[in-house]
């Protein structure tokens, strides 16, 4: 299967273990990716927050040259995915936006590329069971905390990703691999993303709120998609314990890192040495499948 | 929840142009108070999303874009989600910070915003975007960099820095292989279409 892939920014600097993870998956599972050439950032909450044209632009000037590839677009960074599900819609729906949008990128772009999250790839083109097939190892029942976030979810009209309140992608991905997935009522709250530098305050409170929650449910791990979710929840943990003197230390890992784990890829592969908050005892715990 | 505002200055049309910007019907909003609810802020902020749109109802003037919330809402849309009535209440949020960038009533001076705050989100914006407009995507040392010097917050985060340039966790060169020139055009066209909304 082939699929065109955007990275995202993150993927060359702070999130290079999603990416690789996501590069040593899509191998091993036979899923062909090809980055558009001269790939732009999405805008992120930066764009948005900033001009309603300039974020849609930024966005669809990579979607314009995925049209061109002529392929379905895979992103697995939740924030790019959102951006540019949001892209797509605005053009498509909003005739004046798409008009501005087309003078700013230098070509009509009218929102047709289809945009999956790799998650929805796994799970529907591949298939549970042709995964199950490809399992060398498996979590051995280990209790995980899914966390969604938002931006898979919402707004849930634009991006159609599972379902918004209680979402079970990540759930069922896990039980494929052997977890086993919490019933936990904080999977799609807020770690607050993009504002983890500029009010660091607000982002070490969620990151608390949502680690705690977690631990209380008796999460061994939590697994995320997005590199803001990833880098908040594992990174601020050591805030968290600076501030308010809570030590959660739950590792906090991407799905394609522990998918990657129970494919019988190296944990060098997987970039699982770039975690702040040690995943030892989650990769020492993957044993080989029956 | 009381709100007072002062009557005594002319409205400066606020809650026009948050219409005009968005298509938002603020009319629609009943005060239920789901918005705020689910809101994962609205704890440590000292306004609430459903005060935002109450003080749109009333149509008050520059007041409403010294609320906190402004510049803590995450963007997470969870009152977008969950309005009964459908309302965009995140794009509402949007448009108010635009609107207060445009009337200097961002925070503009280190680490302040007009009311107190810690933070400086527009000046992180900026820096983010600067990047993006140089390079084609973001950079995260530069933009740390000038968020840094911008805020004077020299020493946040600083602890975690041989660990992360240890785990090589950060890029230090700055990305390439973007078409820098499809961005540069997009940012200058964005520069046009403000000046010609003055």
């Amino acid at each position: 299967m082939k699929y065109a892939y955007f990275p995202g920014c993150s993927a060359e600097s702070t999130a290079r273990d999603m990416h690789q993870s996501t590069l040593a998956v899509a191998q091993s599972l036979g899923i062909q990716l090809v980055e558009p050439k001269g790939w732009t950032c999405c805008g992120a909450t930066a764009g948005h927050q900033t001009d309603r044209v300039l974020a849609v632009a930024l966005s669809a000037a990579t979607l314009a040259k995925v049209k061109s590839l002529g392929l379905d677009l895979v992103v697995n960074c939740a924030a790019c995915y959102n951006r540019m599900k949001v892209a797509n819609h605005e053009v498509a729906t909003n005739p004046q936006v798409r008009a501005k949008v087309a003078e700013a990128i230098g070509r009509d772009y009218e929102g047709s590329v289809k945009i999956r999250h790799l998650l929805e790839v796994l799970l529907e083109d591949i298939g549970v069971e042709t995964i199950a097939g490809a399992l060398r190892g498996s979590l051995a029942g280990m209790k995980i905390a899914n966390y969604y976030g938002c931006l898979l979810v919402r707004p849930h009209d634009v991006t159609g990703f599972d379902d918004p309140e209680n979402p079970t992608s990540l759930d069922r991905m896990v039980a494929a691999i052997g977890g086993t997935a919490l019933e936990w009522p904080h999977k799609t709250e807020c770690c607050g993303s993009g504002l983890s530098m500029s009010r660091t305050d607000v982002v070490v409170n969620l990151t608390d709120n949502i680690v705690g929650m977690a631990k209380a449910a008796g999460a061994e791990c939590i697994a995320v998609s997005c590199p803001m979710c990833q880098i908040n929840l594992d990174m601020r943990q050591l805030d968290v314990a600076t501030i308010k003197g809570r030590r959660h230390d739950v590792p906090v890992l991407y799905i394609t890192q522990l998918l990657g784990l129970c494919l019988g890829i190296p944990a060098g592969q997987l970039g699982l040495n770039k975690l702040m908050i040690s995943p030892e005892r989650i990769v020492k715990a993957v044993v080989a499948a029956a | 929840m009381a709100i007072t505002i002062s009557k005594n200055k002319a409205s400066r049309g606020i809650a026009k142009r948050v219409r005009e910007l968005t298509g938002v019907d603020l009319s629609a909003c009943y005060q239920c108070r789901k918005c705020t609810s689910g809101c994962p802020v609205s704890g440590m902020a000292r306004c609430t999303p459903a005060e935002m749109m109450r003080r749109l109802h009333l149509d008050q003037n520059d007041e409403l874009l010294d609320g906190d919330l402004l510049w803590m809402c995450v963007s997470c849309e969870t009152c977008s989600a969950r309005c009964p009535m459908g309302i965009d209440v995140a794009a509402v949020m949007d448009a108010l910070r635009k609107i207060a960038s445009e009337r200097g009533a961002a925070p503009t001076r280190s680490g302040a915003s007009r009311r107190g705050g810690e933070g400086n989100v527009p000046l992180f914006n900026k820096a983010f975007l600067k990047t993006v407009e140089v390079f084609g995507r973001s950079y995260d040392i530069a933009m740390i960099a000038a968020y840094k010097l911008g805020s004077r917050k020299l020493m946040a985060d600083t602890e975690k820095f041989p660990t992360m340039l240890k785990k090589r966790k950060i890029a230090l060169l700055p990305p390439t292989g973007a078409d820098r020139k499809t961005v540069r055009r997009i940012f200058k066209k964005t520069k046009e279409n403000k000046a010609a909304d003055k």
